[in-house]
């Protein structure tokens, strides 16, 4: 069976990073992509906007109780926790911050390791906290794949050094080889 | 027994200890959680697993039946508690530019604020009607399914940590006045102005299991749907709907929406940005 999402979480500088990776992307790609990228609570969907116009694949912000489809990125909106339920939809959230931010990196990545499991592909990028690292673990026990940025290639090293202290992580890669390796792995078990 | 998605092979022993835990409450407490999100019940009971000794949600579940204080930290654990007063300040901007010009031409308004957990964004609105010189012909029905939520929305007493914040909002949300004007602040709390809560009435009423308020010109149910599933959003917004009276406006919370519900059809965009809703006439 072949992997059926893929989910990144990144703060600081992580615009630059998603660009990298989702730029690499085809149109077509197989699965959808749930991110959630630290932000000030008010700001406004430039993130977005941004992005959307620099991929191929559509990038949007993510809508409660939407079903998330495949070639499609959706990224948390400011102030909201993002989770996944067990039927593939979007859940927001507005509970407490957890590592004092909302959206939560742990809070995505926790809630579709238990929902897709073996089926999941974890990203975890640039950023200056420790955010992340429980979510990575977690996608790990339960069978998924974990992918973390060279610490040595991230802006902000905090963030993925964090995760290599608290597992062993399945790769560990510039942002170039991170884009091809989601495209590998999304071919594996996806060939009919 | 009815089918779900779970499939057999699919439920870890964490899903079906919280089934099993949901469904004591049920037959114990009578609060019916089955209709919530479910990852979103998961979270909250995880969490309240968490700030126990217990090791599992089974281990916890014995006191959950023997220990009413117990369960009603849990309970208010799976309300929504994170409020505060103007909470997204343009949704009450756009409230005061847009809804206000027609509720001053009806001689009485009725207002439900479904969820109110501790009372903030009603007192809020009861500031911007006290504004707009429609305080004293309106009725604000404040409602929350949690009582000791409840309790602390009647007081109207906060942290005074939060007025920088709330300030602020109040600011951002157009704010005719100075804040400091509505409350009193002593030691580490501010007590809101009484003449506030003149025109509110705090009621214990659960989404899930109660009926319709009837003929309400104005639904405030901001973050609440969020946590419910598909099912029970359906159920909720047909409550509101039938609370309604023609014209009436629905106002959710800046990320909820009508649009992967049944009632779509039923309400027209008013504010959309701000997700203000307005019952269509003769539908």
């Amino acid at each position: 069976m072949g992997y059926e999402a893929v989910v990144i979480g990144t703060s600081t500088g992580g615009m630059n990073a998603l660009k990298k990776i989702l730029i690499q992307l085809p149109h077509d790609f197989p699965m959808p992509i749930m991110i959630v990228q630290h932000l000030s609570p008010h700001s406004d969907n430039y993130l977005v906007k941004y992005l959307e116009n620099l991929c191929r694949i559509s990038v949007v912000e993510a809508e409660e109780k939407e079903k998330a489809a495949a070639g499609v990125a959706y990224i948390a909106p400011p102030n909201y926790h993002l989770m996944v339920d067990h039927e593939g939809c979007l859940q927001l959230s507005i509970d407490e911050k957890v590592n004092y931010a909302r959206p939560a990196i742990d809070v995505l990545f926790e809630t579709a390791a238990d929902v897709y499991k073996d089926r999941l592909i974890g990203v975890l990028l640039t950023g200056a906290n420790s955010d992340g690292s429980k979510g990575m673990c977690r996608i790990k026990e339960k069978g998924g794949v974990t992918i973390v940025q060279d610490p040595e290639t991230a802006e902000a090293d905090a963030m993925p050094r964090a995760a290599l202290k608290a597992a062993v992580m399945d790769y560990r890669l510039s942002l170039d080889e991170i884009g091809k390796k989601i495209i590998e792995l999304a071919g594996e078990g996806n060939v009919k | 027994m009815k089918q779900d998605y779970y499939t057999f092979h699919d439920m870890d022993d964490e899903e079906i200890e919280i089934r099993l835990l949901l469904e004591a409450i049920r037959l114990k407490y009578g609060y019916d959680f089955s209709g919530y999100s479910k990852v979103h019940i998961k979270r909250r009971i995880l969490r309240r697993l968490s700030l126990s000794d217990y090791k599992s949600v089974l281990d916890m579940l014995p006191q959950v039946l023997r220990d009413r204080a117990f369960f009603e930290s849990l309970l208010t654990e799976f309300s929504i508690n994170v409020t505060e007063m103007f909470r997204d300040p343009s949704f009450y901007k756009a409230f005061r530019r847009d809804v206000v010009p027609v509720l001053k031409t009806y001689p009485f308004i009725r207002i439900w604020h479904a969820g109110c957990s501790t009372g903030e964004e009603v007192y809020s609105m009861a500031i911007l009607l006290k504004e707009e010189g429609l305080y004293d012909r309106a009725q604000i029905y404040a409602t929350d399914f949690n009582e000791t939520v409840l309790q602390k929305a009647k007081e109207g007493i906060y942290p005074i940590h939060t007025v920088k914040d709330y300030t602020h909002n109040y600011q951002l949300a157009g704010g005719e006045a100075s804040f400091a004007d509505y409350y009193l602040a002593d030691y580490d709390s501010v007590i809101l102005d009484q003449s506030l809560r003149k025109r509110i009435i705090f009621a214990d009423h659960n989404l899930v299991t109660d009926g319709v308020f009837g003929e309400m010109n104005v639904v405030i149910c901001r973050n609440v749907l969020i946590y419910f599933g598909k099912e029970l959003q359906n159920r909720v917004i047909g409550l509101f709907y039938d609370s309604l009276c023609h014209g009436g406006f629905l106002c959710l919370g800046s990320k909820e929406s009508l649009k992967f519900t049944s009632r779509a059809e039923h309400f027209q965009s008013f504010a959309e940005n701000e997700k203000i809703f307005r019952k269509r006439f003769g539908v």
